[in-house]
């Protein structure tokens, strides 16, 4: 009775999460411009029609670049950082780990309008390179929890091995260090990256009226109505998640990575 | 190679480029924020340098009391019904076998990362009238049309739970994995039904967890901003709308800035609760 009482649980939670999923993939593959489903006829042209209509093209573009810049620039922020904070003992440093995680933890149309404030005070307001350091700063918590925990998790003894063999800071760095924390480099880079792509408060909010990411494309079209192209969107988008945390899981620990216990747990 | 103190300034060297990032790009921002809160409105979208407290005062009308007053309860509401929800799943979860839970983190991870404009527009066509659940139930004959579900407090509440659940899901996991095993094992041996055992020791064990959980979801369900707009009507909007509304649609800054500085404050004194029990908790 407990087995099956759990087994519909599971059925609940996973229909609850995967219904409004599954029904905007089936309205992307009908054959007309209708909001219909299930589905009137099959057809994939709404899937081109991202790369064909300029418009979505250009949202596209926009989107990809300000996540894969701004990831960069989060992890050039985090990186150092965390390595600091594990290499030195300078508890006020720590502020600093406060600092970047704090944007994360308050409610971000606080971050957005703090962003705001300061562009227009500073007359940068619209560029579209600020969105890239808005993001950047917005999302410098994912690898600096990644990296925190990669670097607690390397044995102080390497390194001390490194050391007394004569290498330097910079040689233990990148020989020894660096491709310990790699996969948690990584898995921080992927996580702020697609939490990018999908952002809007911050990127409407500092460049809404200038660059059109493809969640603020989504909200606009929505706006004035339907195309079924926003579903296909949405599929091509969860799609993008779900195929780089499989990666993540595939390469790095995940449950580790969430704050379970090391691999080892059963 | 031993952690040390910094010796010298070129020890400091990697620190440099975060802290000044930081610095720059969200203390003076949110300084800066704070300072508009005090400034003057002019008429026509600027504001001048000032110290009032005008902005703040607006607070005090039964407008704005209202929208405070529902963006708390739909906040309190949401962050209820996903600890309730999300409690026994996490369990269940942590209980399976490492391959399936890698599996529903992945899908729990990709939910959470949408976009609150797609999650708003994939809950609007499954409680459309085209394309939504109702015309299922006019298949199986509870309904005669199919009819739209949304706008509505229930759509916004869902779209809300939606997207707060797998959050949940994720803050709780940690905590329950490293639950100790015995507890639930030394209840069953001892005759309790595996439902029984769950309210009364494992709930009991998880309480400071679960009111930290409660309060994360709170400041998480605070933020949302697009789903009331898209799945609710006027009245349904959060503080979180009226701030975007009054910074970029009224061109009102100051106001915006203290209806943040003020949202801030609300979940800052949260945070402090949220260690404090935390704190609690270890002393216990």
């Amino acid at each position: 009775m407990i087995s099956w009482l759990k087994r519909f649980y599971f059925l609940i939670i996973g229909l609850f999460l995967s219904l409004p999923l599954i029904v905007v993939a089936g309205v992307s593959v009908n054959a007309k411009q209708t909001l219909a489903f299930p589905p009137q006829g099959f057809s994939l042209s709404w899937y081109g029609e991202i790369f064909a209509n300029p418009e979505w093209r250009s949202a596209l573009i926009a989107s990809v670049v300000l996540a894969t810049t701004s990831a960069a620039l989060a992890v050039l922020i985090a990186l150092p950082l965390s390595w600091f904070l594990w290499r030195r003992i300078a508890p006020w440093a720590n502020i600093f780990q406060v600092l970047g995680i704090a944007p994360f933890t308050l409610p971000p149309v606080i971050t957005a309008l703090g962003l705001l404030t300061f562009w227009a005070t500073t007359g940068f307001y619209g560029q579209p390179w600020t969105a890239v350091i808005g993001h950047a700063i917005f999302f410098v918590t994912l690898p600096l929890v990644t990296l925190s925990l990669g670097f607690s998790a390397i044995d102080r003894s390497f390194v001390e091995a490194a050391a007394t063999m004569g290498a330097n800071d910079r040689t233990i760095f990148r020989t020894v260090v660096l491709p310990l924390i790699l996969p948690y480099l990584v898995s921080g880079y992927a996580f702020a990256f697609v939490l990018s792509l999908n952002e809007y408060i911050v990127a409407y909010m500092t460049v809404g009226f200038t660059l059109e990411t493809l969640p603020i494309k989504i909200f606009n079209a929505l706006r004035y109505g339907y195309t079924p192209t926003m579903a296909s969107v949405t599929i091509l988008f969860v799609i993008t998640a779900a195929v780089i945390f499989s990666l993540v899981a595939k390469f790095g620990d995940l449950p580790k990575l969430l704050g379970a216990m090391a691999s080892d747990e059963p | 190679m031993k952690r040390e103190p910094p010796q010298s300034i070129a020890d400091y060297g990697p620190l440099f480029f975060p802290a000044g990032m930081l610095l720059i790009f969200f203390v003076v921002p949110f300084g800066t924020m704070i300072a508009v809160s005090f400034f003057q409105r002019q008429e026509g979208g600027f504001y001048t340098p000032a110290f009032v407290f005008s902005n703040y005062e607006r607070f005090l009308s039964a407008f704005f009391g209202g929208v405070l007053g529902f963006s708390l309860m739909l906040a309190v509401t949401v962050a209820i019904c996903c600890v309730v929800l999300a409690l026994p799943f996490t369990y269940l979860l942590s209980r399976l076998s490492r391959r399936l839970q890698v599996i529903w983190l992945v899908g729990l991870l990709s939910v959470l990362s949408l976009s609150e404009v797609i999650i708003g527009f994939a809950w609007s066509t499954l409680l459309s009238r085209t394309a939504g659940l109702s015309n299922l139930f006019v298949k199986i004959g509870l309904l005669d049309q199919p009819v739209a579900l949304f706008p509505s407090f229930g759509a916004v509440l869902t779209g809300m739970v939606y997207q707060a659940l797998p959050y949940t899901i994720l803050v709780l996991y940690p905590a329950i994995v490293r639950l100790d095993p015995t507890l639930m094992e030394a209840a069953r041996t001892l005759g309790s039904s595996p439902i029984r055992a769950f309210f009364n020791v494992l709930v009991p064990a998880l309480r400071n967890t679960i009111m930290a959980t409660l309060i994360m979801v709170f400041i998480f369900a605070l933020g949302s901003y697009l789903l009331p707009q898209i799945l609710g009507r006027p009245q349904h909007w959060t503080l979180s709308v009226l701030i975007t509304d009054q910074a970029i649609y009224q061109s009102n800054m100051p106001f915006a800035a203290a209806m943040a500085v003020f949202l801030v404050l609300v979940t800052l004194g949260l945070v402090a609760l949220t260690l404090l029990i935390g704190r609690k908790g270890e002393k216990a």
